[in-house]
Order: structure tokens, then C-alpha cells, then sequence
């Protein structure tokens, strides 16, 4: 009795393991191809990625040849119905170029419309092109510039909450670039540069904050 | 003769949904919209199809004691083929259904099945027990979807149909799905008698 | 104070039954009155509680220790069936009068999705937690008792509702399960009113 159902269970296990050795790389391949497809639509004309980690967050730098295009940086926060996972694309500036919503719970007809109000040109939606370094990008009722989307404040709230960490990783990012390139053309004394540069990103972060 | 009898059972008459009133979760919690209804309704009649056929051809080997936990294993096996596949395969889906896939294992219509019909019948026409049923489950999710879409959206399977300003959203929110399938069930049994 | 959130957050915000879909077999199957509510919330209150804990250690030291977790879905059903096996046989030897209260409604517990659902929101740590908490044993197992908490509640209510009911006038054609559901959707819009607290 006992080892018809050990066996059933065996077989069903053995069965299970061979599908997944079948569908494993499948689905890491759809994995890679969804943040792949977010990259490119955030991003614009760019040969070459480069992918890193700041503050705990992937920040994928472009490059078009040995020009840097960009960053597009993946970021989260917690949401009305559960986490928003974003993507979101900056220029060499630091302005937004667009933003994909990679993960979502919010409820259906209200906080889903997170994934395309922020880019919709209408009012003070849009977020394109909005530097989070010089504007204020919170909602308004928070005294920000972006317009919440209706009766959804919260979700409003945590998508641009996850902005602004994925600004700040993306910042952050930006001056070790800089000190970088400065060093090897310009500035024999490194260890200056890098210092005034770190200097610097404390007090752009605090004045973001 | 007896084979389209078999389906339209599971269609119409034994209609789970609407008749049985099984397996509600599923039924409420992904009928946000036409399109996520009916996946979710294909995925179970993938569910039911396979345990059906593999639970009559092995009834006879299993003890009538274990007879219960042995389904399970069944069921939950090609649960866990369909959640793997459609994570490979239709990744947007299986993250829309999310939770629900798993829990096919305990949507007490692919239970009842097999202990109703397949430990019962032969491979073929437990085959066609699960078309018929999980057709009929794949219809209801669908028809309550595209309801809740339509009232809550003014759309269907994404085809607008009156502008969204119009539409009541509560449809599409969970009181909504209690309340159309309240209104659904009503429907049907009002024309059943008739 | 954490604790707190997620207790409100699972028991009223996030309700199980009214807001997540899932237990809605036993919502609607065993809600005609609010004795057989109560020894139902119970049992579940119970099972839910100990399969959490026991599939978050297999998830923890089996899945994932051996990389095997396709075997997820498989795994939790069966200690859950086998779960649910052993407490009626212990509650049968220990304490036969709570065997008497719970014992009719605990085969049934085995195809309630909410434990399934629990145990693998528990175990994959994909529940609502507020800001700044980790997913581990203890939140998962509050998240766990919270939640039961909210099924109790709403099953509680629900029968409370269904059988004042009884004495209703209700058009023939919405007759049984179609004002049941009805009653419902007006409890769920009630319970969208905590949306928002967490």
C-alpha cells in the first residue's frame, strides 16, 4: 500500500526532474529576454552594456563605441498591493528617457495604470525628459510636480519612490564614471579627484533628500 | 454517440462552474478580465485532460486505501509540468495568474473528477470527461471575465466597447467578482428552469 | 509595531477570502450558521498555523538546500494531506472533545486553497510585508496565524449575515447561492474600506 504510493510519488518526482532540466533554460532565456526588451526600450541608441551593482541595485551602463549613452537601473519599492519592480532608463545628463514597469500587484483599473500614466503627456504626468537631481519628483499633494494618478496615491507614491532610489544608484554611479575617465586623461593625482568626487555625491544626495 | 454525450455533460449539464458551483477560487480570483478567465480556464482543462487519463489507467494498481493521496500525486505532478512550461513558455501569463496555478492542485473540480469519472471509466472517455468538464470551466471563466471586463472597463479581450469613464470599476475589483457571479449563477438557473 | 502591520494588513486589509479569493469552498460550503463557522475557522486557524512552519523548514532545508524546487507544489500537498492525517489521529487520542467540535470539518481542510496558498506565500516569501522586514520564520508564521484570524473572521460574518437571511425576502430567482454571493461582494466593498491603513 505504502509502496504503491512511494513509487507513484518516485515516478511523479523523476518525471518533474526531467521537465525541469527541459524548461530550465527556457525560462531563464525569457528571464533575460524581458529585462533585455526593458533595457532597449529605456535606453536609446546604444552597442554595448555594461552591468554593475550600486547600492544594491543592477545599473546597466550603454555605451554607443566608447561614449556613454546612459544607464538604465532597475529598481523596487513597496506598493499598494505588494512590490513594483521598474526599469528605468537615464541619459547621459541624468534626465529620464523612459521608464517599464517590470513587476506590479496594484489593483486592476487604478494603481496598474502606473505602467503608462507617467509617460503620458497630458497635465504634469509625464516624467520624461524630468531630471529627479533638479526636479521635484514626488507627488503633488506631497508638494512635488508630478500629478498622482486618481484615487491612487499610494501606488503614485511608491512607484516614484522606487524613481528616486534608482536616481540615486544611477548618480552615484555617474561621478565613479567620471573620476574614472578624468583620472587616466586628465588629473594625475587620482586619489584627489576621487575624493572630491565622493564629496560631491554626498552632498547631491543630500540635497536630494 | 456516447462521447459527445461525455462532452456536453461537462459543457451544459454538469457545467462545474454554474451547476457544481467547484472550484470558486480560481472562478473569482483571475476573472479580472476575458483574456486572464479563459488561460486560466485552459489551464486547468490541460490539468484535467492528463490526470483523467493517467488516474483511469492506473486505477486498477493502486490500493483502494491510498486511492486519495495517490490522485494527489498525479494531479500535483502535472501541476508542476503546466507551472514549469508556462513560466518557460508564456512567461506574461503565468506571472498574471501568479498564485492561482499552483493551486489547481486543490480546485476541487480535478479532484472530483478523478474520483468520480476516471476511477470509474476508461482512458478515452476519461479523456473526453476532462475536454467536456474543463471546457465548461474555460466557458464560465470566460463569460464571468468578460462581464467583469465589460462592466468594469467598457472592454472585451481588450476591444473597447464604450469608453472607460463609463464603466463601473468596482466589477473589476474584488466585490465585483462576487457580485456578477451572484448575478451569472442567477442567470442561468433562471433559464435551466425555463 | 511591525508585527502589528502585518497582522492588521493580513486580517483586515489584505482579508483572505474577501480581498485574495482563496478558502472560498469552505466560505461559501460551511457558512449557514455560526456555530459550524467557528469550528471551522478553528480547525483551519490550527492547520494553517503548523503547515507553515513545517513547509517553510522543507522549503528552507530540503528545496532549497538540494536545489529541487520544482518539487514545490508536489511536496506541500502531500505534508499537508499527511499533516492534516496525524492531527485528526492525535486529536482523536488526546482530546476527544475537541475531536467532536473540529473533527468533521478537518478532511475537508486538505482542498482548502488558503493553506496551499499560505504555505507557498510563506515560502517564497512573495507576502506583504511593511517597509524595511524581512521574510523569515517568525513574520511568515504571524502572516500565517493573521491570516487565519481574517478567514475566521470573515466566515464568521458571512454566517452571521446568511442567516439573518433566512428570514429575508429574496426574488426566486436569486434564491440560494446567487444572494449568498450577493451578501458577499456588499461584505467584500465593506472590507475595501481598510484599503489603504497599511
Amino acid at each position: 500500500m505504502v509502496v504503491v504510493l512511494t513509487l507513484i510519488s518516485l515516478i511523479a518526482a523523476g518525471i518533474l526532474g526531467a521537465v525541469y532540466t527541459v524548461t530550465a533554460e527556457p525560462i531563464q532565456q525569457a528571464k533575460t529576454a524581458k529585462q533585455q526588451a526593458a533595457i532597449q526600450q529605456v535606453l536609446t541608441t546604444f552597442n554595448r552594456l555594461e552591468t554593475d551593482t550600486v547600492n544594491n541595485l543592477p545599473v546597466h551602463r550603454a555605451y554607443q563605441d566608447d561614449n556613454f549613452a546612459g544607464a538604465a537601473v532597475e529598481a523596487s519599492s513597496n506598493g499598494f498591493g505588494g512590490e513594483i519592480k521598474i526599469m528605468v532608463g537615464f541619459d547621459p545628463q541624468g534626465n529620464i528617457i523612459d521608464y517599464a514597469v517590470l513587476q506590479q500587484a496594484e489593483t486592476p483599473g487604478l494603481g496598474t495604470k502606473i505602467v503608462d500614466w507617467f509617460k503620458t503627456d497630458k497635465n504634469n504626468q509625464s516624467i520624461k525628459g524630468k531630471n529627479p537631481g533638479k526636479n521635484n519628483l514626488t507627488v503633488s499633494k506631497d508638494g512635488g510636480e508630478v500629478d498622482a494618478i486618481t484615487a491612487a496615491t499610494i501606488s503614485s507614491r511608491a512607484f516614484l519612490e522606487a524613481l528616486q532610489s534608482a536616481y540615486q544608484a544611477y548618480a552615484g554611479n555617474d561621478e565613479a564614471t567620471n573620476a574614472t575617465t578624468g583620472a587616466t586623461s586628465l588629473q594625475p593625482d587620482t586619489t584627489a579627484v576621487d575624493s572630491l568626487n565622493i564629496q560631491l555625491t554626498d552632498s547631491i544626495n543630500a540635497i536630494i533628500e | 454517440m456516447k462521447s459527445l454525450k461525455i462532452i456536453l455533460n461537462g459543457l451544459i449539464k454538469e457545467n462545474p462552474t454554474f451547476v457544481l458551483l467547484l472550484g470558486m477560487c480560481p472562478t473569482l480570483g483571475t476573472t479580472s478580465s476575458a483574456i486572464n478567465g479563459m488561460s486560466m480556464g485552459l489551464a486547468t482543462t490541460f490539468v484535467l485532460i492528463c490526470s483523467n487519463i493517467v488516474i483511469s489507467l492506473i486505477k486498477n494498481l493502486v490500493p483502494d486505501k491510498v486511492r486519495i493521496p495517490c490522485y494527489v500525486v498525479v494531479i500535483a505532478a502535472f501541476v508542476s509540468v503546466l507551472q514549469m512550461c508556462m513560466e518557460a513558455y508564456v512567461p506574461a501569463i503565468y506571472e498574471t495568474l501568479g498564485l492561482f496555478i499552483p493551486l489547481i492542485v486543490v480546485n476541487c473540480i480535478v479532484l472530483g473528477r478523478a474520483e468520480a469519472f476516471a476511477a470509474k471509466n476508461n482512458a478515452w472517455y476519461s479523456a473526453l470527461d476532462g475536454i467536456g468538464i474543463g471546457l465548461g470551466f474555460t466557458f464560465a471563466l470566460t463569460l464571468l471575465g468578460a462581464m467583469r471586463e465589460l462592466l468594469g472597463t467598457g472592454k472585451v479581450f481588450s476591444l473597447t466597447l464604450f469608453p472607460e469613464n463609463y464603466g463601473a470599476l468596482v466589477f473589476v475589483l474584488a466585490p465585483g467578482a462576487f457580485i456578477a457571479l451572484g448575478y451569472l449563477i442567477a442567470i442561468v438557473n433562471k433559464m435551466r428552469k425555463a | 509595531m511591525g508585527y502589528l502591520l502585518i497582522i492588521i494588513g493580513a486580517v483586515f486589509v489584505n482579508n483572505i477570502v474577501l480581498s485574495q479569493f482563496l478558502g472560498i469552498c469552505p466560505f461559501l460550503g460551511v457558512s449557514k450558521k455560526v456555530d459550524t463557522a467557528l469550528g471551522m475557522s478553528a480547525a483551519v486557524t490550527f492547520v494553517l498555523t503548523l503547515a507553515t512552519i513545517i513547509t517553510y523548514l522543507l522549503q528552507k532545508y530540503v528545496l532549497e538546500a538540494f536545489n529541487i524546487a520544482y518539487l514545490q507544489t508536489l511536496l506541500f500537498i502531500l505534508v499537508i494531506a499527511a499533516l492534516v492525517q496525524l492531527v485528526e489521529i492525535i486529536l482523536k487520542k488526546v482530546s476527544p472533545s475537541l475531536y467532536q467540535a473540529l473533527g468533521v470539518f478537518l478532511p475537508l481542510i486538505t482542498t482548502n486553497c488558503c493553506i496551499l496558498g499560505v504555505a507557498i506565500l510563506v515560502a517564497n516569501g512573495t507576502y506583504k510585508l511593511p517597509d524595511g522586514m524581512e521574510a523569515n520564520l517568525l513574520t511568515g508564521v504571524v502572516y500565517a496565524i493573521a491570516t487565519a484570524i481574517g478567514f475566521a473572521l470573515a466566515l464568521v460574518l458571512f454566517a452571521g449575515l446568511r442567516e439573518q437571511l433566512r428570514f429575508a425576502n429574496v426574488p426566486k430567482a436569486l434564491e440560494g447561492t446567487p444572494i449568498a454571493l450577493l451578501t458577499a461582494g456588499l461584505l467584500a466593498m465593506a472590507f475595501m474600506g481598510f484599503s489603504g491603513v497599511v
